[in-house]
């Protein structure tokens, strides 16, 4: 078998996977969550429910703010106590919906038994319209918003689906766990995906360090592929660990060869890359009327004793999911919300879950401690690194000098902020962190040139 | 002998006619260019350091040059001095402006700010700002990295060790205006200097309500509103719990700095150190008289 990946860049970090043999449980459900009304790229939702409300699990609580925007739904059963600025996981303030829960009563509509159903109705519509209203975004880490991705611009043609099992960042394991434990179901919501796209020919793409997935995808295909010919065309692709597989651009390159251009789309190749959780979202919203209202969570780091993938209610305070988990161990320097490659750092351990939180990783000051910075020496390693063949060593030098045309010729916008540079870097500069001010730069005067035509 | 003389005649021959070939060309493609502009040039204070919205001096020099009045055009450096020489090359009036300076609106100090996390990353307020907001629990405060203080050109900022806030040299500062961009938490605001350096302006930016502020320093404007109720000019707007002193209305009574109760409202420049109790008994006799009406 040929053993394929990406063609550009990329880093071999060790994988950690500490937690792959733990099952995903259900977290308890806590005395209160706090819903972030901005938890998608895009315009922040809208609040629809005012202090004093009765709620239950699955009603919308917030409606899009735009185009590009998404329903927020209630995790929990309760009454609304508020809704008002509350700090977020960076410490900066968000409108927040503050629910006090009571039970667990889910609406009517929603389909909580655990029967597989593979039955995939025949209207394109009314799937796209089941996947708005369920509030789905891509829970691979960027949070966009599904129908939109789903809904490419006149002109462009999807070619091939590819669903996302790659889960690159060291650590993290609820990707895996959702392909071993929910296999079907993910099956199932790429067959529904496929469908919408015109039954494009759909690719399931796992790294080879994660065998069992693959095997037992591929039996999952095997048979629901025999029952009906909806499930025709779907296969199973293992690629070479390296990282960051998992990044779009990059994934399109290792399945299908294609190089995405600067500022283009993924669909101008004729791909579109869903993650395996937003896979299993789309079952669930078209097939069992459940949205987004819990997400699975990796707990992991070395310093911890209770690893664990935890099914977590969407607005969960993190000190209320490490305090199950025995609460923080005395070592532990940083939790960061995320994998160590991607992830940051959490200010405010108040601050409540997302749907797109894949994991929390508590990392000790001896693995987190900085090198320090000394000159750059032109290696170039930074460049050989970088899967978007850019050259970290000068944007980080343009960056410092503020020189935001020179950034743009540089394409410092395409940047993926995977961190692969800094990573690399034996000089220790924070060549992510000084290049991700230059690239917000170059973003904002190619916004400006945009508003003025 | 005869090879050196025939030498230097050939190069002699050739350098005339390159002369005056030279000559006739630069009279032929001869760019007119005002004179105005190198006069203007000279008079300004050749800092280039793009206070006035322009490159540089030169840059300001040809788009005064062509404008219609002056109205557009300052050189916060020069001030009105330039400004006025600049006026008589050009023949046009000005307006005299009040004289700016840089002010720091945070008083967030080690002691009045508790830290509640670390931060390890590179010490610049623009890459800090981009990862989080802050090592305090205010969101809006000073980040202490010192963008500032590498933005000016003059020497007029540095970083007190013991505050952890930047300080300002009243006598250096032009007003560029440099700090307050390189700020990524818009805090450094260009305030008219005021009679004698003296002026009165709220030392936060915090935006949060009364509580969260307070609790995350003790210092913060909690928008309480009472200088607002206080002020007899009008002086003080109260938005997103935070008191703004428009600088234009204040008249320096430094009633509202009497009466704050977490000490934001900064009168610095005064001869006299304020009597708070003096004030406060003023202020109250003013309103029983008002009520005995």
């Amino acid at each position: 078998m040929a053993r394929r990946t990406f063609s550009i860049g990329g880093v071999h970090p060790h994988d950690s996977k500490i937690s792959r043999e733990c099952p995903i449980e259900p977290l308890p459900i806590p005395p209160v969550v706090y819903i972030s009304v901005s938890q998608h790229i895009g315009a922040p939702a809208v609040p629809v429910v005012a202090p004093g409300d009765k709620v239950k699990v699955g009603q919308v609580v917030a409606e899009p703010g735009g185009f590009v925007s998404a329903f927020i739904h209630s995790s929990v059963s309760g009454t609304v106590k508020s809704v008002g600025p509350r700090k977020d996981l960076a410490g900066n303030n968000q409108t927040h919906i503050e629910i006090a829960v009571e039970g667990d009563e889910w609406l009517e509509t929603i389909d909580r038994s655990e029967t597989l159903v593979t039955d995939i109705p025949d209207d394109n519509k009314a799937i796209l319209d089941k996947i708005r209203l369920g509030g789905i975004v891509g829970l691979g880490g960027a949070t966009f918003p599904t129908h939109v991705k789903l809904s490419p611009p006149p002109g462009s043609k999807c070619e091939r689906l590819i669903i996302n099992g790659c889960e690159c960042e060291p650590y993290l394991t609820s990707d895996f766990r959702t392909l071993l434990e929910k296999g079907e179901q993910v099956v199932v919501g790429a067959a529904i995906l496929k469908q919408v796209l015109g039954d494009v020919p759909c690719t399931i793409a796992i790294e080879e360090n994660k065998p069992e997935a693959i095997a037992h995808i591929k039996e999952v295909i095997a048979i629901l592929s025999a029952a009906s010919p909806k499930f025709a065309g779907m296969e199973v692709l293992p690629l070479r660990k390296r990282y960051p597989q998992g990044g779009e651009k990059q994934l399109i390159d290792a399945v299908m060869h294609r190089q995405v251009g600067s500022g283009a789309l993924p669909i101008s190749v004729g791909a579109v890359v869903q993650n395996v959780a937003t896979s299993l979202a789309v079952y669930d919203a078209v097939l069992k009327g459940k949205p987004i209202i819990d997400n699975s969570v990796t707990v992991t780091g070395e310093c911890f004793l209770h690893q664990a993938n935890l099914l977590v209610r969407v607005g969960t305070p993190l000190q209320f999911i490490l305090d199950y988990l025995g609460g923080i161990p005395e070592d532990a320097a940083k939790v960061i919300s995320g994998g160590p490659m991607m992830g940051r750092a959490v200010a405010n351990l108040d601050a409540a879950t997302l749907k797109g939180t894949g994991a929390l990783l508590l990392l000790t000051e001896k693995q987190t401690r900085r090198r320090p910075e000394t000159n750059c020496i032109r290696c170039g390693k930074c460049a050989d690194a970088c899967p978007m063949g850019l050259e970290p060593f000068l944007l980080q030098k343009l960056s410092r000098l503020g020189d935001v045309e020179a950034l743009e010729e540089n394409a410092a916008q395409d940047c993926i902020e995977c961190g692969c540079c800094l990573y690399s870097c034996p000089a220790g500069i924070p060549l992510l962190d000084i290049i991700r001010t230059g690239k917000g730069a170059a973003l904002a005067a190619i916004r400006a040139r945009n508003v003025k035509k | 002998m005869k090879a050196l003389i025939l030498t230097v005649a050939i190069i002699t021959c050739l350098g005339l006619v390159l002369a005056v070939v030279l000559y006739l060309v630069a009279k032929k493609f001869r760019v007119e260019e005002d004179p105005r502009i190198d006069e203007v040039e000279k008079v300004m204070p050749g800092a280039n350091c793009g206070g006035c919205g322009y490159a540089g001096c030169r840059a300001f020099a040809e788009s005064a040059v062509k404008a219609d009045n002056l109205d557009s055009h300052f050189c916060p450096v020069g001030g009105n001095d330039v400004m006025a020489k600049v006026a008589g090359i050009l023949g046009f009036e000005v307006k005299a402006k009040a004289p700016a300076v840089a002010v720091v609106r945070c008083n967030g100090t080690c002691a009045n700010r508790p830290r509640v996390n670390e931060y390890d990353g590179i010490a610049s307020c623009k890459v800090k700002a981009s990862l989080y907001s802050g090592d305090t629990a205010c969101a809006f405060g000073c980040l202490g990295c010192g963008d500032c203080v590498a933005a000016c050109q003059f020497g007029a900022l540095s970083m007190d060790p013991e505050t952890g806030l930047p300080v300002v040299d009243e006598e250096k500062c032009t007003a560029c205006g440099a700090c307050a961009k390189a700020c990524p938490k818009a805090i450094i605001e260009l305030r008219p200097k005021g009679p004698r350096g003296m002026r009165v302006y709220v030392s936060c930016v915090n935006k949060d309500k009364g509580p969260a502020a307070k609790k995350a320093c003790a210092a913060a404007c909690i928008g309480c509103g009472i200088c607002a109720r206080t002020c007899t000019h009008e002086a003080i707007v109260l938005e997103n719990n935070v008191a703004y002193i428009d600088p234009a209305k204040c008249k320096l009574c430094r009633e509202c700095e009497a009466m704050c109760p977490t000490g934001a409202i900064h009168g610095i420049n005064f001869l006299k150190p304020l009597d708070k109790e003096a004030v406060k008994a003023r202020i109250q006799a003013r309103k029983e008289k008002k009520e005995e009406k």
